[in-house]
């Protein structure tokens, strides 16, 4: 217990040094760029793919249940509120701490392994800046992307599965979602929430890394506690944050 | 940058330097000159506190006692902003080279030029290219880190760590590693960009034959101080059993062959009674 907190503890130390030692040039927004790109790209594969299954699944599951009780028409509505408010950006979140969060924690702990770091502090360039601030940054601008392009996917899973498969008529299907769903207070509160749990896992990522042991055992443990670690407080956060929103 | 013409001045001196680690006491009372504009080797058995030393010089590390004094400046008293400042003038080659791997060999060298001058790009250009054809691989400047060898990974680093022309090049174990052609090659031009550059060198290692190449001074670090420091051809005369152990790779002297354990025969009897 005691040890969980001080790892808190220290995790947030991290943070503040983090935040505080952000700066921003021309060579800051490249590196930035550059790995927007590494985290965002890189996830596309794993993003669409489970998108557009946990769609068909959540889609199947959803007019089966709700035939029983003569409401199949609902189906739409059900499968856009449970993606745009939860799903979406919930497992994105979490496909993102296993692609892009295992890989940034992995890079980060190899590169203290081979006095990457050092050579930085070295050369008066600071570690923080160079190497924390831009995966930070990347993992708040990548993860509400790719929730967005999850949700997408997922929708297209469902009209799938509703329409071509089950023959369903498109214009109910799509109608009775545009019906029920309100921009702002689902779509935009889901893209919000994405936003806090993408900066969560690349912190978590990029923290993970940094205090690895430079052993190959140490690096192998840092990834697995960034994964675990990702997916159990994006799911308390996503908790805290839907009751504070609904 | 700051060049270090050869003068009289010591470009570094350690001043009673008492260093504490984990528990363990590293450097104990450790006074120690190093003249500028030469090469200066430091030897010494492992663990003895080599590396420690160029992390007092970096300022990686403080002292518990002492002073760290470079060109005048007290690095353990530097705050940090000063010492980002003192380390551009100080040039690292770290043992494994610790190049980034995800950058290209060019680009690893043009990393410094881009972040501490308002350098154009063409000019950036040049500079690497020249850094790099100094240590004969300006041919390898689009390739990276990976698909070079050790040997060559261990140069780009060094051209690197020259990129701003520092006065002080501090290398860690520059040999540890190389076949004797690499290793040649490196000796080659640690003395020769000292040489060309008149700037201070020190060079931690094993490898006594090659220090008495290469460095005009040679320190043995051991028991947390100094037991020796001068020219290596003079070192090799020692008669001081500690030197003449490290200078002739003797496996038993001071510095015992054994790590400390009980009698042979007490614990091959007491491990027999202990499994009965």
């Amino acid at each position: 217990m005691l040890s969980g907190l001080r790892e808190v503890g220290r995790a947030v130390l991290f943070l503040g040094q983090a935040i505080s030692r952000m700066r921003l040039n021309k060579n800051q927004v490249g590196e930035t760029l550059r790995q927007i790109y590494y985290a965002g790209a890189r996830s596309l594969v794993i993003i669409v793919t489970c998108g557009f299954f946990v769609g068909l699944v959540l889609t199947l599951q959803t007019y089966d249940t709700l035939t029983r009780f003569g409401a199949a028409d609902a189906a739409s509505t059900v499968l856009a509120l449970s993606l745009f408010r939860e799903l979406g950006p919930v497992l994105t979140a979490i496909l993102f701490a296993g692609r892009a969060g295992t890989s940034i924690t992995a890079e980060i702990g190899l590169m203290r392994a081979t006095e990457q770091l050092d050579a930085l502090d070295l050369m008066a360039i600071d570690p923080m800046e160079r190497i924390v601030q831009p995966r930070l940054i990347a993992g708040l601008i990548a993860v509400p992307a790719l929730a967005v392009i999850f949700n997408m996917m997922a929708l297209l899973g469902g009209v799938f599965f509703a329409v071509f498969v089950m023959g369903n008529d498109p214009v109910s299907f799509w109608g009775n979602m545009q019906n029920s769903v309100e921009f702002g207070r689902d779509f935009l509160h889901g893209v919000g929430k994405s936003i806090g749990f993408g900066f969560l896992a690349a912190w978590l990522a990029v923290y993970f890394g940094w205090s690895a042991k430079a052993t190959g055992e140490g690096v192998a443990l840092a990834t697995t506690q960034t994964v675990i670690a990702t997916a159990i407080s994006v799911l308390i956060l996503d908790f805290v944050l839907s009751a504070f929103m609904l | 940058m700051t060049q270090n013409a050869r003068t009289d001045q010591p470009a570094i001196e350690f001043e009673d330097i008492k260093l504490i680690l984990g528990g363990r006491t590293i450097l104990d009372g450790l006074n120690l000159s190093i003249p500028s504009g030469q090469v200066t080797a430091l030897m010494g058995p492992s663990g003895a506190g080599k590396t420690t030393l160029l992390r007092l010089i970096t300022g990686q590390l403080k002292p518990d006692q002492g002073r760290v004094v470079v060109n005048g400046t007290v690095v353990n008293e530097l705050s940090p902003k000063e010492l980002n400042q003192y380390r551009k003038n100080v040039g690292v080659l770290l043992q494994n080279g610790a190049l980034f791997t995800d950058l290209t060999v060019f680009d690893n060298i043009a990393l410094p030029l881009r972040e501490h001058t308002q350098l154009d790009e063409s000019l950036i250009r040049r500079v690497v290219l020249l850094k790099l054809h100094t240590v004969g691989l300006r041919g390898a400047a689009q390739l990276y880190p990976r698909e070079l060898s050790g040997g060559m990974n261990r140069r780009i680093a060094m051209a690197r760590a020259m990129a701003l022309d520092p006065g002080l090049m501090l290398y860690d174990e520059p040999f540890a590693g190389l076949d004797p052609i690499s290793m040649g090659i490196s000796l080659r031009l640690i003395r020769q960009v000292n040489e060309a550059l008149g700037m201070t060198s020190i060079v931690v290692t094993h490898d006594v034959h090659e220090v008495s190449k290469l460095a005009h001074l040679a320190c043995i670090i051991a028991h947390g101080h100094i037991i020796a420091a001068a020219p290596p051809a003079e070192l090799a005369q020692s008669q001081e059993p500690l030197v003449r152990q490290f200078m002739q790779g003797l496996p038993d002297g001071p510095v015992a062959f054994h790590y400390p354990a009980p009698d042979l025969s007490d614990d091959l009897l007491n491990s027999g009674e202990q499994h009965a």
